[in-house]
């Protein structure tokens, strides 16, 4: 089935440099950089990319942390609570415009 | 209750040519034989791991021995008798038992006692549970007067991850065979009695990191259930027997073997088990590894191949048979029966 998304296009997102190479070469080692072990554990830091790739709703990201924070060693229900955060936030941010909603209708409004 | 395993249910993965041909059929990018600078050989022996049959009363969906309660492989007295007297004579400081569930051999007593008298440091892989069995249930005290290390399975501190692999309700049982463990003093600081805990990913995917892992679960496992341990081991999960099964089935195979050969690190190969173990089947067969003997990889020609005719000086530094399978000790932090071999 044709598809915009196919699953091995994951593997070649290195082909992104091959246009801007010293901006790959940027990008990839910033990336790698945040991943690696600080004030955060790696762990935690699979979980935020694996919640925010719900978030972003990318495909490719969320194949890529879901098998990060498995290996990583977080439980599938922590990683469906981190789901739910991404979710939460999201349907928060919808909900919260519900106040400039509300300052509109009262300016308009008698 | 229990999983059917591979035999009982006639899949073609339960012999262990299909499953040699299986991995060999694999487009994979090198083979482990390219991998390697120069042949592996092995650097002495600290370790007689000996298998002492198939039979347990599990049925985890990833065990590379493909053992459950139908199995009727058990190590016959002769072969016993032949393992302890090689130990006997040669200074091998550690005998490591294994299965199934080795406490189900009817000489188990006998050989911890032996080998303990010989002065030995024995190691029992124990899956818990057995301990939760009617006759068994004294064996926590056993193990204890003897000083044995218990190395004992588990997949995770949550529930569903660990039936998912080994059964329901085995997590229940595990938790309170762990309990009883902590009451005779195992885990416990300054007893002096060794608990460790070993854990293989609930799926096809690499372990994680040793060392993180271990601080997670030695704070969930006490704030959940009061449970102390020593050290936790991952280990990979060997694409072989039930695993190899298990990614056959889901699709995972090609995948996974691409992951562990895109893994593959050099340093581990210094600490590779193989290169200071040596193993023995319940035939008294002689394997380089527990993984080996799975799939009928005896030590390699012009080498001793029974315990009858082992000696030290002929396997000290016995070439290793290798195979597709051993990317799965090699991959990331690597991985043997002590966990680990990079840290």
């Amino acid at each position: 089935m044709d598809t915009y998304y196919h699953p091995k296009d994951l593997a070649r997102f290195g082909d992104m440099g091959k246009e801007a190479p010293e901006l790959w070469q940027k990008f990839s080692e910033w990336y790698g950089a945040v991943f690696k072990e600080g004030a955060l554990s790696e762990r935690e830091k699979a979980l935020i990319a694996l919640a925010v790739a719900h978030a972003v709703q990318c495909p490719y990201c969320i194949d890529a942390y879901t098998s990060a924070s498995l290996e990583k060693g977080s439980t599938p229900e922590q990683m469906t609570e981190a789901v739910h955060v991404a979710a939460a936030i999201r349907g928060g941010a919808s909900l919260v415009h519900g106040v400039q909603m509300r300052n509109r209708v009262d300016k308009l409004s008698m | 209750m229990a999983l059917p395993t591979l035999l009982n249910t006639r899949s073609p993965l339960a012999d262990a040519a299909t499953q040699r041909a299986t991995l060999a059929a694999l487009p994979l990018a090198r083979t482990f034989e390219d991998s390697l600078a120069d042949a592996l050989h092995a650097d002495g022996i600290s370790v007689l791991q000996i298998n002492v049959g198939k039979r347990c009363n599990q049925a985890c969906r990833h065990c590379h021995v493909d053992a459950g309660p139908d199995r009727t492989e058990v190590m016959p007295p002769d072969v016993v008798d032949a393992c302890l007297r090689f130990l006997d004579s040669t200074d091998i400081p550690t005998l490591d038992i294994t299965g199934g569930a080795p406490e189900l051999h009817p000489q188990f007593r006998e050989i911890v006692r032996r080998a303990r008298a010989a002065g030995r440091h024995v190691i029992d892989r124990c899956n818990l549970t057995i301990t939760r069995l009617p006759n068994y249930a004294d064996l926590p005290e056993f193990l204890a007067e003897h000083e044995v290390e218990v190395i004992a399975s588990l997949p995770s501190f949550a529930s569903r991850q660990t039936d998912a692999q080994r059964g329901e309700g085995v997590f229940e049982d595990s938790i309170a065979a762990l309990r009883r463990f902590n009451e005779v003093g195992y885990g416990v600081e300054g007893s002096g009695l060794v608990l460790n805990l070993v854990t293989n990913p609930v799926g096809a995917f690499l372990p994680a990191s040793q060392q993180a892992l271990e601080a997670d679960w030695k704070r969930e496992l006490q704030r959940r259930h009061g449970i102390s341990f020593n050290r936790l081991y991952t280990i990979t999960n060997m694409p072989i027997s039930r695993f190899l099964q298990f990614l056959a089935d889901s699709g995972n195979l090609q995948a996974y073997m691409e992951k562990l050969v895109a893994a593959f690190n050099p340093a581990t190969i210094g600490g590779l088990m193989c290169r200071y173990t040596l193993s023995v089947g319940w035939d008294g067969r002689l394997y380089d590894c527990d993984f080996n003997q799975m799939i009928d990889l005896g030590t390699a020609a012009g080498f001793p191949a029974t315990i009858f005719e082992a000696e030290v000086a002929a396997l000290g530094h016995r070439r290793i048979v290798i195979g597709p399978h051993c990317f799965g000790c090699t991959a990331g932090a690597g991985s043997s029966c002590g966990g680990v071999t990079v840290t």
